[in-house]
């Protein structure tokens, strides 16, 4: 497959594209009951609702093995963008205040103030991570220089420090009411979603679309802002549509599965591992990814202490990271 | 552009300044400041076309300000950079990107770029979302990664090469940018003198054989008397004196901008001149002498 990579781009994504399909198929057919390929693969061309297992994978298994793929997309092009703009190969979307905001919005609106029901942690997500990034983007642009990627890398870092603690002290407070949200502040794709997911696939799509658009000018920037500009590259133009970028994309990722961290962070890194460093192939393989790691994950979380499910967020950075650690030592 | 587009300018220019052609890249009045006391200060400068100018000064004198300036990298608070007669600052920065190139000073490259991607970004303003690689843009790669002699390592990454090799890879990159104007920011600063002296010959080579026009912003006093075609001297700021080194750089002008007590003796190989700073502590042999 990296031999393919290297030689021809053309296999290579089919390649992909066939792996996410075959991936998306096992997604659907692994739960509560096994449901074989072959009714899977009916169940999407041919459907009859009267067929049981045709009604389930419609209603229930495939939204969520959709959303599986939106959220790991999202996140993982996130993630490139951050890490290219800011230079920073530690930056992530959880970096920018994004995570905590959700979090912190869900935690005391719903949990602490105990506002709304269950329908409603969605929107207290997207909006938290909204907040999180207009406080962040305030604070950096307060600074003298600007809204630069370092400003906006410590007012992020400040940010989410800050809400992470409140978000402790509230959980010490009232431990009763953090019962429901344990699971979500963990990241998970369980539940029925798809109003939310419909709602917010939109903005993953215009996200996407941006990042799609601007991916040859986030390389330039790799080189420094200076010889960016140098290259005719508007850069704070490129910053204002990247940031849009990246809040859109990981509001509503948040919004449908809370605050996954991991796939966001590791996932470019081990696309750029193999196809390098022109962000016109790390932004596509990076959406690739990311959509086929979500949903390996999210099986893994529903097969390895089945019929327990773990929370799909934990099962992102158990597995992830050690092959994220061979996947360095075997390269270095 | 084509010639005749350029004449168009040219004859605009003649109109707009009179007489003589206005030179590609002009500075009026220029003032810079990072928000407090300006650090450029109503600045005027011409550059000669096709010739190498060196921007020398002492630390915080203002140089490298004017020459981001210059480079629209940063803003003026007055006055205006006019390239081909239109201000650099209000054109399109990609239009502006494919008459004028720049090498920032001490640019890294991010990991595990190879030398050949890094040359080929230099094709940036040249290509559109729709025609995104053309033969052109392979034999500019080319050709820059010839004339920068890294042609040899086009396949290695440049963080695997010494200092010497990285600088003249990113040199290849604005190359590749195939501009009539180059700036560069102290190409040659934290390298061994051989390497100077290379990467001056150089770019030497490029004004003369090309014809491109140069503006270089150097710390090395004799290494820009020795290759500049025309010295700017900067102090607080403000041009302090401006012509051919064998004017600019006397021994007067060394003592009232850099405070430097020196001789500057002529090179009899290449009739450049040459500092050679008075040394505080060694007993004078002359003095011993008489």
């Amino acid at each position: 497959m990296i031999a393919l990579v290297r030689h021809g781009r053309v296999p290579a994504y089919a390649l992909a594209l066939a792996l996410l399909a075959l991936v998306f198929g096992w997604h659907i057919s692994v739960g509560a009951k096994a449901i074989p390929l072959g009714t899977v693969a009916e169940a999407l061309l041919t459907y009859d609702n009267t067929t049981f297992d045709h009604v389930v994978i419609r209603d229930l298994r495939l939204p969520r093995a959709a959303i599986a793929v939106m959220v790991g997309a999202a996140l993982a092009v996130a993630g490139a963008l951050m890490q290219g703009v800011t230079r920073n190969p530690l930056a992530d979307p959880g970096l920018l205040g994004l995570l905590a905001g959700a979090s912190f919005a869900v935690v005391i609106l719903h949990g602490f103030l105990g506002i709304g029901g269950p329908g409603v942690i969605p929107l207290f997500a997207a909006l938290g991570a909204l907040a999180g990034a207009v406080i962040v983007w305030g604070i950096a642009i307060s600074a003298p220089g600007g809204a630069t990627p370092l400003t906006l890398v410590l007012a992020g870092a400040a940010v989410t420090a800050f809400l992470g603690a409140l978000i402790s002290m509230a959980h010490l407070i009232d431990e009763d009411s953090f019962e429901n949200l344990r699971v979500w502040l963990t990241g998970t794709l369980a539940g029925r979603r798809t109003e939310t997911a419909l709602w917010a696939l939109p903005w993953t799509l215009a996200g996407l679309a941006v990042a799609f658009g601007a991916a040859r000018q986030v390389t330039v920037l790799a080189m420094g802002e200076e010889a960016a500009t140098g290259l005719g590259v508007d850069v704070h133009k490129l910053q204002a549509a990247i940031l849009f970028a990246v809040v859109a994309l990981t509001a509503s990722a948040v919004a449908v599965a809370g605050p996954l961290a991991f796939v966001g962070l590791v996932i470019p890194h081990v696309v750029r591992f193999f196809v390098g460093h022109d962000y016109r192939a790390v932004v596509p393989w990076s959406a690739l990814a990311g959509a086929i790691y979500m949903l390996v994950a999210d099986i893994a979380a529903r097969l390895v202490l089945a019929p327990v499910e773990i929370s799909t967020g934990l099962v992102t950075a158990i597995l992830g990271a050690p092959v994220f650690v061979w996947l360095v030592r075997a390269r270095l | 552009m084509s010639e005749a587009c350029r004449d168009g300018i040219q004859v605009i220019n003649e109109k707009a300044y009179g007489e003589i052609a206005a030179p590609r890249l002009a500075v009026r009045g220029v003032s810079i400041g990072y928000g407090g006391p300006p650090v450029v200060r109503g600045l005027d400068l011409e550059v000669p076309d096709g010739a190498l100018t060196a921007i020398v000064g002492p630390n915080g004198c203002g140089k490298s300000t004017l020459l981001k300036a210059m480079a629209r990298v940063l803003p003026v608070t007055r006055g205006e950079v006019l390239l081909e007669g239109r201000p650099v600052h209000r054109r399109p920065t990609r239009e502006v990107a494919t008459r004028m190139a720049l090498l920032p000073q001490g640019p890294v490259a991010p990991e595990g770029l190879r030398v050949r991607e890094l040359v080929a970004q230099g094709r940036f303003p040249h290509q559109t979302l729709l025609r995104q690689w053309s033969r052109e843009d392979a034999s500019a790669v080319a050709a820059a990664m010839k004339a920068a002699d890294v042609a040899v390592f086009a396949d290695r990454p440049v963080a695997s090469l010494s200092g010497g090799q990285r600088q003249r890879c990113w040199i290849a990159m604005v190359l590749a940018q195939n501009t009539p104007i180059l700036l560069l920011d102290e190409p040659t600063t934290f390298l061994d003198l051989r390497i100077q002296v290379e990467i001056m010959g150089l770019l030497t080579r490029i004004s003369r054989e090309e014809g491109r026009t140069l503006v270089v912003v150097l710390h090395e006093l004799n290494v820009a008397a020795a290759f500049a075609d025309r010295m700017v001297m900067m102090k607080d700021g403000a041009i302090h004196a401006e012509g051919p080194p064998s004017e600019v750089f006397t021994e007067r002008n060394l003592a009232e901008v850099f405070s430097l007590a020196a001789r500057v003796l002529t090179d009899p190989e290449s009739g450049r001149p040459v500092c050679v700073p008075l040394l505080p502590g060694v007993p004078s042999l002359r003095a011993a002498a008489e």
